[in-house]
């Protein structure tokens, strides 16, 4: 029938037997998100449906990240709105300060998202979940609100564009790699309104956290969402985390893609995102001389575990630059508890970093480390705008874990495949 | 539907981050977002701008962040429509969904400069630059997304269509 894997999902919300790209649908979600900052928008929209009561208690999850732990007065209001209505309506998944995480890392932790889902999400990572086989997707507020009153969303159903995967990363390199090299390769509007679907032999050699950080930044690329295939890792992954069962979609063999792109993951170099778009990358031998004053290790991006390790293992033995702050945001308690058990957390703290409680924070200039004029932060989060990380004339280099931790030694952008590091 | 105003013309992708800084969105209240919209690209933006007045722009408006305050700033601004090469997919939803209207028409933002009238009709997708004297046209919106700007919004047209 000729349909990608994001066409066919999304059929099957719908209630359809097939849809064609451009198609207006109404579809079933099965899970709407919300977080402190489109929440309070979303709840004030939510009267205007005139429902008394949400679709779905189950199936709502509010999560105040942004600007909590409340970082002033308005922010405390905002969170305060978030809470009183999640207790209005027994709203099952409201996590508070203590149990809440950056919300993209936390969901798929709570078993709350499996592969065959469909996510919308008042922020526009929601993407995220597409690494689990979902369809995810970012939306505004109202949507939320409409979502949250009648369990449904209009989607025009998007064309897709294949990502064929061959082969293996090479040492330090991993998934933020890969995906700002594709977005320097295609452009912040490469993929507009369309799903990028990932799927190839070399899908099984991304973990689920390389997988996690790649469908993130599908949004950086302009695209409604990105899509793994669904593998063993996958499985695997949802049976330790899912209180879900997983449905599979898989494209049929005669799918229309726009176009396919292949990419052997052996070739990917470290890579950084110079100010101010993610599609200026850049590869260590077009580097030169980047002194910086901050890094910032965490968001949705790459705040999960295995990033903590891997800027860890760099870190261990040395101490970060006296000109240098380094920041470090574990994504949910759940591990910050995991990393501090492992001793990363004193590897942090030994070299001279900061670790803050699981927030947002500085990825979105919000606090917990805000930038001043000319000042220059390598960030392992995933928007480098003007002024996205603080003072307009401040700047933000998107990197990986690996180049983060490097570069928090040396004081400026460094390769962690470089000499004595 | 028709709107007419001056416009203000910006470049390639134009973020949600200069539409509405993310230091004034810890607050939803409209006003507040409309004092500071557009502030970190165009300092005069919100001291000049006057009810219908039109923003024109090259590719990819409105990208990043899923913020619904970002077209709700440039709303109650006073902007009466919004006219690009292109738009990001969520800005764009969330347009239609608020009742701002947006149109994608890359003849018009090549013929269209910083300060000049021009005059949008929704229902057919004509554009006229009045100072110019020259005329485009734009792909109208499909039935559905009519019904959804004319409703004033994704709310006040899932309300009338009653339990979907
Ligand atoms: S970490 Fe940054 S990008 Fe991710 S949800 Fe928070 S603000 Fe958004």
């Amino acid at each position: 029938m000729k349909m990608t894997m994001s066409q066919k999902l999304l059929a099957s919300k719908a209630g359809l037997k097939s849809v064609k790209a451009g198609q207006l649908i109404m579809a079933d979600v099965d899970l709407v998100l919300g977080n402190d900052i489109t929440s309070p928008v979303a709840i004030g929209e939510f009267a205007k449906f005139g429902r008394k009561d949400v679709f779905d208690k189950d199936k709502i999850a509010l999560v105040p990240d942004h600007f909590a732990p409340n970082k002033d007065i308005k922010a405390a209001e905002q969170c305060k709105c978030m809470r009183e209505f999640a207790r209005a309506n027994d709203i099952t998944n409201y996590f508070e300060v203590g149990k809440m995480g950056i919300e993209h890392a936390l969901l798929p932790e709570q078993g709350l998202v499996t592969a065959g889902d469909l996510v919308i999400g008042a922020d526009s990572h929601t993407c995220t979940y597409g690494a689990l086989g979902a369809f995810s997707t970012g939306v505004g507020s109202t949507d939320m609100a409409c979502g949250m009153a009648t369990g449904k969303a209009w989607f025009k159903v998007p064309t897709a564009v294949k990502f064929n995967l061959t082969g293996k990363f090479n040492k330090n390199i991993g998934g933020k790699d890969l995906i700002l090299h594709i977005i320097g390769m295609i452009g912040v509007d490469g993929v507009l309104y369309q799903s990028m679907e990932f799927t190839g032999e070399g899908v099984k050699n991304l973990t689920i956290d390389d997988r996690f950080t790649v469908a993130n930044m599908a949004i950086e690329a302009g695209a409604k969402n990105g899509i793994f295939e669904v593998d063993d890792i996958t499985l695997d992954y949802l049976k330790a985390h899912g209180k879900k069962t997983p449905q599979i979609f898989k494209a049929d063999p005669d799918a229309e893609y726009e176009r396919t792109i292949d990419i052997d993951l052996s070739t990917i170099k470290s890579t950084v995102a110079f100010p101010h778009l993610p599609e200026n990358t850049k590869t260590p031998e077009e580097w030169g001389k980047v002194k910086i004053d901050q890094v910032v290790i965490g968001s949705c991006t790459n705040g999960r575990l295995s990033d903590l390790r891997k800027a860890a293992s760099i870190l261990k033995g040395h101490e970060i630059s006296s000109d240098v702050r380094c920041i470090v945001l574990p994504a949910t308690q759940q591990i910050y508890k995991d990393a501090m058990k492992e001793g990363i957390l004193e590897t942090f703290i030994d070299s001279g970093c900061v670790v803050s409680t699981p927030t947002c924070g500085p990825c979105l200039g919000g606090h917990m480390g805000i930038l001043a004029e000319n000042e220059r932060a390598i960030s392992t989060t995933n928007r480098n705008f003007v002024g996205r990380m603080g003072h307009v004339k401040s700047e933000v280099y998107l990197a990986g874990p690996e180049v983060a931790a490097a570069s928090a030694i040396k004081g400026y952008l460094a390769d962690p495949n470089e000499g004595d590091n | 539907m028709k709107a007419k105003g001056k416009t203000y013309r910006y470049k390639d992708n134009v973020d949600t981050d200069v539409i509405i800084p993310a230091r004034y969105l810890n607050t939803s209240v409209a006003s507040e977002l409309a004092a500071h919209c557009m502030e970190d690209i165009d300092l005069d933006f919100s001291k000049t701008v006057e009810k219908g007045d039109i923003i024109v722009a090259d590719k990819n408006f409105g990208c990043g962040s899923s913020r619904e305050h970002a077209p709700i700033a440039i709303k109650e601004s006073g902007v009466s429509c919004v006219i690009a090469r292109t738009f990001a997919r969520i800005f764009y939803r969330n347009s239609i969904n608020i009742g701002l209207p947006i149109l994608e028409c890359p003849e018009a933002c090549d013929n269209i400069e910083q300060g000049d009238v021009v005059e949008v009709d929704f229902e057919t997708g004509k554009i006229k630059n009045l100072t110019k004297n020259k005329e485009f046209q734009a792909e109208p919106f499909p039935p559905f997304m009519q019904g959804l700007i004319e409703s004033g919004g994704l709310a006040a047209y899932m309300s009338k269509q009653g339990d979907m």
